[in-house]
Order: structure tokens, then C-alpha cells, then sequence
């Protein structure tokens, strides 16, 4: 094979570039994981951007999946300029989808948030409540999880490869629970969020003995009265059901209220 | 010719985790500025964990960091169990070390084939292996889903453990998943061989600085998952008192949160623990060790990549040995051990993959009131910048493409996790 070939096939390949903002980058090493199981995946497209696992920087890019919350003014200019640049644009993981665990600070106020861990340097720290990179940009795609789950990954990239909606489920946990045999977590005294959250990642935690933390993000129009008060049987306070609530989904929770 | 001008600014250094910028300034062969800094955003986890209930607190500092979560979420248990006085049984112990050791042969092969063999190969990451030399990263690619397999039998999932939790697992492993296991570790002998071969031959950078190596040490194993504090200077600690040895300070040149002890840095990680607990590694690792002409005390930065090596083939042999230790015990499945108090501080220390890490918690009736963690990376800082400072003045007489690029080597070699210092570093924008 001549190398003019090679060059003109990897032209032909769909561009795809990955970034991140406030998150710990573990859906980009997941990425890095799929690649163990599919690594057909990199003869499909060609990866311009990938700072974590590359130094190769280019910012042509056709497909832009990101990591992370959006927590700072500062990060706002290089969202929107990767939303500009991206035809798709697909929001990688609970950081990206919705706020995930850097929302919980949006449940304090903020200036006791930056003073509790900088002390009198508060003030070096600019920071906003953490959200959703939809809430800056729009988003074309998510794929949810904390973290991602590399089989809906794959799934995923093909369908945005082909142009069809990514097939991300919208029934809950409990469906996929139901289907693994597992013994519901209510019935061995344990608490779960199954029946609210969106379903995809084969209901992992109930299938190894813990209850669903809800890291997909809620169902679309969950009953969240029903669920409370199926917690509040299990013998949970209101402040222990807010707990349960707020742990992934802090962002969705005040954002309701507000 | 010596370089007299020199201006490099190396933003968001790549294949490392996280935003970090290398900032060189030579003005007539005077070195005014050599630095690194880091733009990650913050992320406040100390602040945002308190008023949580004590069951969350480990499923949410695990996301910390995705590379070392485990190692979060381990000694986030550990500190919540001393903080409420939990007893694991021998079982769980076991258990959470083989689901360590899975986590350091994970983080180590990432770091070693994925971010660092490229920069002796020329190119831009491990992806042109699979022309150029496809054998290579098909074992990385083999190793990496041992450990990662590994680690999703006991944590239930790889990345982020959902079953590991205060005081043991809410799953236990069969023993047949633990002998299939054992098996892959025995086959993968054969790649820690390779493995050893191909880092032997990478010509290190040459640079030596002596500096203080902190790391945990263990009497009889080689120390991951508690202990004591030592350093290489001679003193030691009990974890509780691990402020003694952090000390963190804030200088006025960065404001980046920096940490010294009997020195004006430290080093941690995998090159610190080699140093300190030589004696205690599997003499598979010796023999690895002696092969990647890797003696201990080290003082050459870069060779903390071939220390990874070192000890992942240790990891893979105490597997091994741990796995025998379980099925000889016989392995039954069994409840987390249950908290015999709400209330109590605790502080908990693991030598995660890239260095000594310290949770420490303080709860009232079941809820989080205090938090306090000291990053791996953080504690490298200091040394970072004295190595760069060192490193530089040796190399001005390279082309500035070369320089740039040893520079970032040097900072690679402590394969910094940015995204794990961000809660308490300052964010410099350059």
C-alpha cells in the first residue's frame, strides 16, 4: 500500500476530537478502555484531538465529544468554540449530561464552598455553580453515566457515525434490573434509585449489591413522589431522601425548585 | 552554542491527566522562569462532601480521579472506618489489596506504554503502534484488561467501584472467578517479561537530584494499603499524623498549594516507594528491577516510569499469591462489617499509583462534618519545579525543540494527575 493511499483514506475518515473541563476524566480513559475491546474502532476514525492520550493537536474536527461541568466564565469561550467548529457535538459522561457530582456544591453557598477549601486565597479561585454543558451549548448527543459504559460508547459513535439518533435508553434501571434475575435491592433492605434513573448501564450497581446512586440522570418525567415515597417507606428521612436525590443529580434537582 | 534566549511555553501539556502549562523563560542565558502551572478548574470536593451521609462519601471522592479511583475510594473507606471504628475481616482485606494491586498494573501500563514509550518512539501517542508495531500494543492493550478486569471483579466495575464500600464489599468474588483469575495472572508472566525487555532498552534521559522520598512502608509486604509513614530522611509517622510530613505552604512566585517536609520538596510515587521498600518487593521485582538497571536509592526522575515497571511485575506476582492465600482460606461470601459508632475523625493513607495519598474525615451522627484530602501530585509539585530548575541549566545547549520536549518528558515522568490536584491548586492563567 503507497502511503498517498493511506493519507487519502484517513482524509475520507470521520475527524473526531475529544476535550474536557471540571471532571476527573475517567469517560475519556473509559474511551481509552473501549479501544481494549473494539480496537476496530480505530480504523474507523481518525482521532485529531485527544490531549489526555495524545499530543497530536489539529482543530478540524467533525465529531467533538466532551468531558466535564462547566464551573468557570473562563471556561465558556472554548465551549463555544468547539461548539462552532463541531458539526456533532456529544457530551461525554454525567460531568457533561448533567453536572454529576460537581453540582453538589451548588447546593452550599458558594463563597463558604471557596473559603472552606482556600481559605483567605478564596479569592483566586473564580468559580460559578457547577452545570451541564447544555446549559452553555447546545449538545447533539449525550451519552450518560458516571462513568460511561464503554459497550453504550461503542454503540453511540456508531450510530452518530451513520447519522442516526444514538440509541440511549428512556425506561429505568429497574427494566434491566428485572432482566439480570436480580433481587430487588428494597427487598434485602437496601435503598435504590433504580425506578427514576435512565437505564443503559445494565443496572451494574443492584447487580453487585448496591443500590442505583441515579449516575445516568433521571428518566424522562420521572415520578419523584412515588419514588420519595417508596424511600420514605424504606424508612429514610426527608433529609436522608434528599441525600439520595441530590448525590448525582443536584444540578436537575435545583433546577426543578428554581 | 548555549541557548541565550529562550521562551517556551508549553499550554496544556499532553498525555498527561488533566490542564497543566511548562513556562520557560531564558533572557542572556539567565534562567528567569521555569515553571509548571496548572489551569485545571477547581472542583471543591472537601467543601461539597460535608452534610453527606458517611455510606456516600467514598462513591463520591472516588470521582476525584478516574485513573486512580480505587485508590480514592480505598482510602476514603480506610479513614471513614478508622473514623468509626469499623474492623475488616481477613477476607475483605485481601480482597481490597488484590483490588489495589489490579489498579497499580492498570495506571501503571497506561503511563508507561500510552504516555511515556511515545516519546522514545517519536511519535504523537501509542495509536501508530498498531502499524508500527502492532505486538506491542496489543500486550499493553492485553495488560490493560487484566487489571482492568481485575479490578471489576472485586469493585464490581472498573473505573468508579460500586461494591467496594465501608467495610468490605457488597459483593464477594466466587472461587472459580478467582482461580480463572489467578490463571490470567500466571500467563501474564510472559508479558511483565516483555514488558521488562522493551523498558531496558529506552534510553533514559541522564539527570540526578537528591531529594526526600515520602512514601507508606509496611514491616512484612511491600506497602500500599496503610501503614507508617517514612521518608528517606529518616523519620516516620503514624498516618494520623500525616500534617507533620505535608505541611502545606503557598509561595509567592505561584500560588499553587505546595507541600515540603524536611527539604524544600519531596517526591512521591512509584521511584519514593521503590527507594523506601526495596527490601520488601517480590523477588520477581528484584530480578525486574536488576534487568532495567534500576537500584535503589534513585535519584533520576525519569526512572520513576521504570519503577512502574518494577512494580507491576510485583503486583502481578503478589496476585498471584494473594489469590492462593484466598482459596486456601476458602472464600464465602459476607456483609460489609457494619460502623460501631456515628461520630469520629479519622484519617486513612494509601501509596495509590502515583504516590501517597491521605483522606481525613471528621463525622457527627452519620454525616460528614470536616474533610480534608492530600493529593499525590500536590505533594510533587515542589519537586517538579526544582527538577525543572535543575534539568534546564544541563540541557541549554539543545536545540529549542529538544528542550521543550525534555522538559516535557521530565514532567511526564511523574505522570501527574491534574485533574486529582485541582481541589486545592491555585489556577494561573498564562
Amino acid at each position: 500500500m503507497n502511503t498517498g493511499n493511506k493519507k487519502q483514506e484517513a482524509r475520507n475518515k470521520p475527524r473526531v476530537a475529544f476535550f474536557d473541563f471540571a471532571s476527573c476524566e475517567g469517560c475519556q480513559l473509559t474511551v481509552v478502555d473501549a479501544l481494549q475491546t473494539y480496537p476496530e474502532l480505530l480504523g474507523a476514525v481518525e482521532i485529531v484531538n485527544f490531549r489526555e492520550a495524545s499530543s497530536r493537536r489539529e482543530d478540524d474536527y467533525l465529531i467533538a465529544f466532551v468531558e466535564g461541568s462547566i464551573t468557570r466564565e473562563q471556561d465558556e469561550p472554548r465551549l463555544r468554540k468547539i461548539r462552532e467548529q463541531a458539526a456533532i457535538l456529544v457530551a461525554l459522561g454525567a460531568c457533561a449530561h448533567t453536572g454529576c457530582v460537581n453540582a453538589l456544591k451548588n447546593l452550599q453557598p458558594l463563597d463558604d464552598v471557596r473559603k472552606y477549601v482556600y481559605g483567605d486565597k478564596a479569592d483566586w479561585y473564580p468559580t460559578y455553580a457547577a452545570r451541564p454543558v447544555s446549559a452553555v451549548v447546545q449538545v447533539d448527543a449525550v451519552i450518560p453515566g458516571c462513568p460511561i459504559d464503554r459497550d453504550e460508547f461503542v454503540k453511540v459513535v456508531k450510530a452518530v457515525l451513520v447519522g442516526k439518533k444514538p440509541p440511549v435508553p428512556d425506561y429505568p434501571v429497574c427494566v434491566e434490573c428485572k432482566l439480570k434475575g436480580n433481587v430487588c435491592m428494597f427487598h434485602i433492605g437496601k435503598t435504590c434509585l433504580g425506578p427514576v434513573t435512565r437505564a443503559g448501564c445494565g443496572a451494574i450497581c443492584p447487580t453487585n449489591g448496591d443500590g442505583c446512586e441515579g449516575c445516568r440522570g433521571f428518566i424522562p418525567d420521572p415520578n419523584e413522589n412515588a419514588m420519595k415515597d417508596v424511600l420514605d417507606e424504606a424508612g429514610l428521612t426527608v433529609d436522608e431522601i434528599m441525600a439520595q436525590m441530590t448525590m448525582f443529580n443536584a444540578y436537575t434537582v435545583l433546577e426543578k425548585e428554581a | 552554542m548555549t541557548t541565550t534566549n529562550l521562551n517556551v511555553n508549553v499550554h496544556h501539556l499532553t498525555r498527561v491527566e488533566g490542564h497543566g502549562n511548562i513556562v520557560v523563560d531564558v533572557q542572556n542565558g539567565e534562567i528567569k522562569k521555569c515553571q509548571f502551572e496548572v489551569v485545571e478548574a477547581p472542583r471543591f470536593f472537601e467543601a461539597f462532601v460535608r452534610g453527606r451521609p458517611y455510606t456516600e462519601i467514598n462513591h463520591i471522592t472516588s470521582r476525584i480521579c478516574g485513573i486512580c479511583s480505587v485508590g480514592h475510594s480505598t482510602t476514603s473507606v480506610e479513614a471513614t472506618e478508622k473514623a468509626l471504628g469499623v474492623e475488616l475481616t481477613e477476607q475483605a482485606m485481601l480482597l481490597r489489596k488484590l483490588n489495589f494491586h489490579g489498579e497499580i498494573i492498570d495506571s501503571h501500563v497506561l503511563h508507561t506504554y500510552y504516555l511515556v514509550a511515545p516519546d522514545f518512539l517519536g511519535i504523537d501517542s501509542v495509536i501508530p503502534l498498531l502499524e508500527m508495531n502492532p505486538d506491542v500494543l496489543m500486550r499493553a492493550l492485553r495488560i490493560k484488561k487484566l487489571s482492568g478486569d481485575l479490578c471489576a471483579m472485586i469493585g464490581g466495575r472498573h473505573t468508579h467501584p460500586c461494591a467496594l464500600v465501608v467495610g468490605g464489599f457488597t459483593r464477594t468474588p466466587a472461587e472459580q472467578e478467582l482461580r480463572d483469575m489467578q490463571a490470567r495472572l500466571v500467563a501474564a508472566r510472559e508479558d511483565m517479561d516483555a514488558t521488562v525487555a522493551l523498558f531496558s532498552t529506552l534510553p533514559w534521559p541522564e539527570f540526578s537530584r537528591e531529594t526526600e522520598y515520602v512514601s507508606l512502608r509496611k514491616a512484612d509486604e511491600y506497602a500500599f494499603v496503610g501503614g507508617e509513614i517514612v521518608t528517606s530522611d529518616g523519620f516516620t509517622y503514624p498516618i494520623a499524623d500525616y500534617k507533620k510530613v505535608t505541611n502545606e505552604w503557598c509561595v509567592p512566585f505561584s500560588t499553587a498549594k505546595w507541600t515540603k517536609h524536611n527539604r524544600e520538596s519531596y517526591m512521591v510515587g512509584a521511584l519514593a516507594r521503590f527507594n523506601n521498600n526495596y527490601e520488601q518487593l517480590h523477588a520477581s521485582a528484584k530480578q525486574a528491577a536488576k534487568k532495567l538497571g534500576l537500584e535503589p536509592v534513585c535519584y533520576n526522575t525519569f526512572l520513576n516510569s521504570a519503577a512502574q515497571v518494577v512494580e507491576m511485575v510485583h503486583c502481578v506476582e503478589d496476585g498471584i499469591e494473594i489469590i492462593d492465600d484466598l482459596l486456601t482460606r476458602g472464600v464465602t461470601p459476607e456483609d460489609p462489617a457494619p460502623v460501631s459508632r456515628t461520630s469520629g475523625e479519622g484519617a486513612g493513607s494509601c501509596d495509590v499509583p502515583r504516590g501517597i495519598l491521605f483522606h481525613d474525615y471528621v463525622y457527627e451522627d452519620g454525616l460528614c462534618t470536616q474533610a480534608n484530602c492530600i493529593i499525590p501530585t500536590n505533594q510533587n509539585w515542589a519537586n517538579v519545579n526544582a527538577d525543572l530548575k535543575a534539568f534546564l541549566p544541563q540541557i541549554l545547549d539543545k536545540p529549542e525543540d529538544e528542550i521543550r520536549h525534555l522538559l516535557e518528558m521530565l514532567v511526564r515522568a511523574y505522570d501527574p494527575c491534574i485533574s486529582c490536584s485541582a481541589h486545592t491548586l491555585k489556577v494561573e492563567l498564562v
